[in-house]
């Protein structure tokens, strides 16, 4: 299906994918991974190929150098600069790596060899095609690379090691490599996912002057729609291996031609939009009226129906709140949270955003009792965390719930999912009879909707969503009263976390849990949070409602942390770049 | 630009269940506090080996128990002061230990230090060949069979370290004192030199006692040759067997830093296979590589001993396997607890080397 | 616990299926590799054999039958070996000393006088034995140390890991000749001997179990999985008997296989050394080495090339099942099937 947009004329494509096939062999049996894909991408061109995990995107883009492993069997042609890299041999395909094509990663730290300085490592590459060039040679070449990815002080940087270097600045040195050699065709796997959001907006530039002033055309792997509106001039959609659709990056997002790319980037979420049936949503609809009556009468849980909402009692009370991890062996300690003051109300979606280090996460786990807090006060449900005593907190654990970011890792390997969701029944109601347990447990999982086989199995059968749902199923067994969720979708693809989301918004509505909803990104934490508080180095720099944060935020971070969102619509996007990049130049 | 120079600790606070290694403190302090561990690791070893040998009994009955009536023994065991309490012995041990007194031995009556201080040097020096040879022959081949993962030459290697691994040292020096001494005479198979040689070696004026180093300072060609003659079957013995464990190591660690990222980000500049392995792959691989070594060489001092007894190569091993026969357990507690320190020394040497290599520890 | 067919479960969810392709990230990976654990546990060997192919899957039978071999001496050796190991002789007389090989004695005999072949066999016995009851001691009580240690952490985690690196890093052998000196005052008796051999190696492993399993437990206690555990407010008690311990000795049938053959050389050097069990109450390989060493040098080869051989071909099959294992346990290391191959074979 994709032969007829490849409307490119190949006499002048930089690189040709023909009928690209890829086969592995695993453990499940054999896995088609990329199914007849074409493609062509013409000098100074942009192209996305975006899809969601098992897309295949990686697996192609990997073809493209030729860097597919040995089990990998594959067909078609991929011809970049005239040559075919799956045909020809090793010397010849060495030879075009770093020269014709190049490649950039997704995480920098693990990007850069530790244990060599980063200009060596630049220089390795140059080495490897230019065997006579002189030492002094080498590395003026390396200095202007790393001067043109907007590395200051090169000249003394040269002998850094990567861990002197931040994130953004690693993901500039990986990209600097990758230039060195002045490759025509540069494949960028997801180069900004292992960033944040502030870092990635700086990065996105910095491909793109690149490409402005360079004339590199570039191969965009991403799952992120924003990303793709932001840097891309064609996109390519991949879903299970097919290639669904190839469009203009105006055409695919003002109209797309296929119902999965539509449903791909109605999943996404976007700023100031709200979860379907969420109490935010039907407060903006309906002003003044009680949010209980649009999502119907399962407000029979509602712990205090009588008042509204912003009348209720703090179940969360944090004032002056200081988090130290204590460092070992004459180190210094590190001040995660300092004097942070917040209120959790019941029944209420607190959602915490901040990037990474912002300790964002130290403070979920603290009010869990996970981590031990050092300084102010912090009140959950009424008990002190500053110097809490496990006895004394161990009634109280069963009012709350607590659901973790990677849904892989948070349930046991050995015990199934019906086990690990009666686990809490096992811990805090032993008298409780099998029976009776199964019944809850099947209600569970029935109100997260999973089918109830799904009970017998064991959590690596499921998909990460289900994972996740089932999560949720064990955070709510009790009827907490609070529910601690931190990044609950970030590993998760975006369609997936669209439904999540949703079920996330009706299982509150139903229960009426207060909710501590953790997010690096903006967009999540406003869809569904009551009110939003902005971290920012252990700091809480605002807090508000998501109209008042997001539309008259106080604090520059804020500011600047909303203009770097990529917003899934190129002309918008275009203009909030540019206001991104003079926040920037006057914050720095 | 903004981006700015990550302060130390942002970046892994907000996953910091997991303590970071050494970073940051500089080398300085690493070293310091590397070698106050080794104060407790000598006074553990140190104190556990004198209360397992106490516990059958004082070393005079052991080594004396049938020969003397028992009222000598008694009397014997006074004089030693072995009837006192048990804790008093053991400061006291600690006390002599501290001041470099090993005790003395029971059945040749010299002091341990001085057994320890003659025949130290020479298993020093069989272990000094050994490493060669097992640096020689593992490290290449290591990387070898990392070049070459899962092919023939990869297969063939790995059995060839399991084999020198699973060859008992001293089966394996009894089949080439068979080979090169009965088969195809053509190596000495006992002793550190001839009987002139030695006679030499004796008048040697301020000796070395490390036998290389003192013909050649006394520069006569044929006891250099006879020395290394009488070397090389003992060090092939001792050096295959840890040539076998340095190639897996070698190997392991190299597949396993050559599934890294970085390595396909090498791969995907145009360098060449065989400069991943060896240049990029290899220096992240040595540092764990570099560690574990250290543990061999304390297990070959372990080794030292079978092999200095199967060529009565006349050592520390050759010394306790004699006193081990003679029941002289004041001997055999001195060259163990001696052995004890030299290997927790060595422990820390390594240690400090592979943090000297690690950029990580360093700045 | 019933899991119905969960060894031929391909992963339900074709996103998955893609997912755990080689070379498509990091989580794949770490996907692939819970997918076997619910199984792989329950019969570990079996399992390995499943996923092996090509040279990993020969050396992995070489090890298991060269173990196969030295299991069957040791259990049949009654039947295999044609005299005792201490038997010098039949109603005829005595067998002689240092007779060539053939004949009655098809691999000679030694300088007390025994029938080789005979004394190989019956070795096989005291090495198993020694391995099992050394392997097995050290297995629980390192095991049981490790987790305790491990997840409640404080003074007593600190002293324990004190003393179990100062233990581990020194030589084996010399620890297991003052153990056994401690043991038995470097007298061997009857089957004290191998009691006394069994201990010693056991002292000598503790640590390794210990470190392996609480670094595990250390690990595992950062697990998101243990700490919604904790968040539940399980107790302790609970959380390490059933969130950690089946996840923390999932690695242990390959330090099982890798001790055993250390302790089969710790046994040999032990022998060699004089410390070994007298011939008269068991045969033990390097003891008789030990006994050969002068042999060697009039060209009587037969009373060491024997043992000899014996105690390398079973730590051979030994370390061949272990390395077998961990190749296949590391995704990293373990050889695939090419795709579409499989037809042709």
């Amino acid at each position: 299906m994709s032969e007829n947009v490849n409307e490119t004329n190949t006499a002048n494509s930089i690189l040709d994918v023909e009928s690209l096939n890829v086969t592995f062999s695993t453990d499940g049996g054999d896995v088609h991974a990329v199914k007849d894909v074409s493609l062509s991408v013409t000098p100074g061109e942009v192209l996305a190929i975006v899809g969601e995990s098992g897309s295949g995107k990686t697996v192609t883009a990997r073809s493209i150098l030729g860097l597919l492993p040995e089990t990998a069997q594959r067909s078609g042609a991929v011809i970049v600069s005239g040559k075919d890299v799956l045909s020809v041999s090793g010397e010849q395909l060495r030879k075009m790596r770093g020269t014709d094509v190049s490649m950039v990663f997704q995480e920098p730290s693990t990007a850069l060899n530790p244990v060599y300085t980063v200009g060596w490592q630049i220089a390795e590459g140059l080495r490897a095609h230019h065997r006579r060039a002189s030492k002094a040679e080498l590395k003026a070449k390396v200095i202007t690379a790393m001067e043109q990815v907007g590395i200051p002080d090169a000249q003394n940087r040269f002998d850094y090691y990567p861990h002197q270097f931040s994130g953004g600045q690693k993901q500039r040195i990986v990209i600097a490599m990758a230039l060195a050699l002045g490759a025509e065709l540069i494949v960028a796997d997801e180069p900004t996912t292992a960033l944040d959001v502030t870092v990635q907006a700086e990065i996105l530039d910095l491909l793109r002057d690149l490409r402005d002033d360079t004339g590199t055309a570039i191969v965009l792997i991403t799952h992120n729609m924003g990303v793709v509106a932001d840097l891309a001039d064609r996109v390519a959609v991949m879903y299970r291996g097919d290639l669904i659709e190839v469009s203009s990056v105006k055409q695919l997002f003002s109209d797309p031609k296929e119902q999965y790319t539509r449903d791909l980037l109605g999943a996404v979420p976007r700023l100031g939009s709200t979860v379907v049936g969420s109490r935010k949503a039907a407060a903006a609809s309906v002003k003044q009226d009680r949010a209980g009556e649009s999502t119907g009468e399962s407000a029979g849980a509602d712990a205090d129906p009588g008042k509204p909402r912003d009348e209720r009692d703090s179940i969360v009370v944090a004032r002056n709140l200081d988090i130290v991890y204590p460092g070992g062996f004459g180190r210094s300690d590190f001040q995660a949270v300092s004097s942070v003051s917040f209120d959790i109300k019941a029944g209420e979606v607190y959602g915490l955003v901040g990037e990474s280090g912002s300790g964002k996460t130290t403070i979920g786990r603290a009010i869990a009792g996970l981590t031990r807090a050092s300084g102010g006060s912090l009140q959950v449900l009424g008990h002190e965390m500053v110097g809490f005593k496990e006895r004394a907190f161990s009634p109280i654990r069963r009012r709350i719930g607590f659901v973790f970011q990677d849904p892989a890792a948070s349930f046991n390997p050995h015990l199934t999912i019906g086990e690990c969701v009666a686990e809490p029944f096992a811990i805090h109601q032993r008298d409780m009879s099998p029976r009776d347990r199964e019944k809850r447990v099947l209600e569970l999982l029935d109100s997260v909707q999973l089918p109830k086989a799904y009970g017998a199995r064991y959590p690596h059968e499921l998909s990460g969503g289900q994972r996740q749902r089932a999560s949720l199923a064990r955070g709510l067994a009790l009827d907490p009263e609070l529910l601690v969720a931190d990044e609950p979708t970030s590993a998760l693809d975006v369609s997936v976390q669209a439904k999540v989301l949703e079920l996330f918004v009706e299982l509150q509505n139903r229960f009426d849990f207060a909710a501590l909803f953790i997010s690096h990104d903006l967009a999540v934490v406003d869809m569904l949070s009551d009110r939003i508080g902005v971290l920012f180095h252990g700091e809480l720099l605002e807090e508000g409602t998501g109209e008042q944060v997001l539309g008259s935020p106080s604090s520059d971070y804020t500011k600047r942390l909303i203009a770097s969102l990529p917003v899934p619509d190129p002309d918008e996007q275009a203009t909030r770049r540019g206001l991104a990049r003079t926040l920037r130049t006057t914050a720095g | 630009m903004t981006a700015a120079i990550s302060e130390p600790g942002a970046e892994a606070a907000e996953t910091s269940v997991a303590v970071k290694k050494p970073s940051g403190g500089g080398l300085g302090r690493y070293v310091l506090i590397r070698f106050l561990l080794i104060i407790p690791t000598i006074f553990i070893l140190t104190t556990l080996v004198f209360f397992l040998m106490r516990i059958t009994g004082d070393p005079i009955s052991a080594s004396m128990g049938g020969r003397l009536t028992t009222d000598q023994l008694a009397e014997r065991i006074h004089a030693a002061g072995y009837d006192r309490p048990i804790l008093v012995q053991y400061f006291e041990y600690m006390g002599n230990l501290l001041k470099g007194d090993f005790g003395t031995a029971i059945s040749d009556g010299q002091p341990v230090s001085s057994i320890l201080l003659n025949y130290g040097t020479a298993t020093v020096e069989l272990v000094f060949y050994a490493l060669i040879v097992a640096f020689i022959i593992g490290i290449p081949l290591g990387m070898l069979a990392a070049y070459h993962r899962d092919k023939a030459p990869d297969a063939a290697l790995r059995i060839l370290a399991i084999l020198g691994y699973a060859t008992p040292v001293f089966f394996a020096g009894m089949i080439l004192k068979l080979v090169f001494g009965v088969f195809l005479p053509i190596l000495p198979v006992a002793g550190r030199g001839t009987t002139e040689t030695e006679y030499i070696m004796s008048g040697v004026v301020g000796p070395t006692r490390f036998y290389i180093i003192d013909a050649i300072r006394i520069g006569n060609v044929e006891v250099l040759g006879d020395v290394l003659a009488h070397a090389v079957l003992p060090a092939i013995a001792l050096g295959v067997l840890t040539a076998g464990v340095f190639l897996r190591l070698v190997r392991t660690n190299l597949i396993g830093t050559l599934g890294q990222q970085y390595i396909d980000s090498g791969r995907s500049r145009g360098i060449s296979e065989f400069r991943l392995v060896t240049k990029h792959a290899y220096r992240p691989a040595l540092i764990p590589i570099i560690t574990v070594m250290g543990m061999q060489i304390a297990l070959m001092l372990a080794g030292a001993v079978l092999t200095e007894t199967t060529f009565e190569w006349k050592g520390l091993g050759f010394k306790l396997a004699e006193y081990l026969t003679a029941r002289d357990f004041v001997a055999v507690q001195g060259i163990v607890v001696f052995l004890a320190i030299i290997v927790a020394l060595t422990n820390f040497l390594v240690d400090v080397i592979a943090a000297f290599i690690d950029p990580r520890v360093r700045y | 616990m019933s899991t119905p067919d969960n060894t031929s479960q391909a992963p339900g969810n074709n996103e998955n299926v893609a997912e755990a392709a080689p070379g498509s990230g990091a989580p794949a990976i770490a996907y692939d590799d819970r997918a076997k654990k619910s199984w792989l546990n329950r019969l570990p060997i079996v399992s390995h054999l499943r996923q092996s192919v090509g040279l990993q899957r020969g050396m992995l039978i070489t090890g298991l039958i060269l173990c196969g071999i030295v299991l069957i001496c040791a259990v049949f050796a009654p039947l295999i070996a044609p005299y005792g190991f201490n038997q010098l002789g039949t109603a005829e007389g005595n067998f002689g000393s240092k007779l060539p090989p053939g004949g009655t004695h098809i691999w000679g005999t030694t300088v007390g006088g025994y029938d080789v072949f005979s004394r190989v066999v019956w070795g096989a016995q005291t090495a198993v034995a020694v391995i099992i009851v050394a392997v097995i001691m050290s297995l629980f009580a390192g095991v049981i140390l490790g987790l305790v240690s491990g997840y409640l952490g404080g003074w007593l985690d600190r002293i324990l890991v004190v003393i179990a690196d100062a233990v581990y890093a020194f030589p084996t052998l010399l620890l297991a000749l003052v153990m056994s000196i401690a043991i038995s005052g470097g007298q061997s008796s009857a089957w004290g001997g191998i009691a006394a051999a069994a201990f010693s190696i056991t002292v000598v492993f503790i640590p390794q179990y210990f470190r392996v399993v609480r670094a595990e437990t250390l690990r595992l206690k950062a697990e998101p999985f243990v700490e919604s555990a904790i968040v539940l407010g399980a107790s302790k008690t609970r959380i390490i008997s059933k969130h950690i311990f089946r996840n923390a000795t999932r690695t242990l049938p390959l330090i099982f296989t890798l001790n055993s053959s250390e302790a089969i050389l710790t046994l040999a050097g032990l022998g060699f050394l004089g410390f070994g069990i007298e011939p008269t109450s068991a045969s033990e390989w390097g003891y008789d080495l030990n006994k050969a060493l002068p042999d060697v040098t009039s060209g009587v080869w037969w009373t060491s090339v024997y043992p000899g051989l014996a105690i390398v071909l079973t730590v051979l099959g030994i370390t061949l099942v272990g390395e077998s294992m961990n190749d296949l346990n590391d995704p990293r290391l373990r050889v695939r099937r090419k795709a579409k191959t499989k037809d042709a074979k």
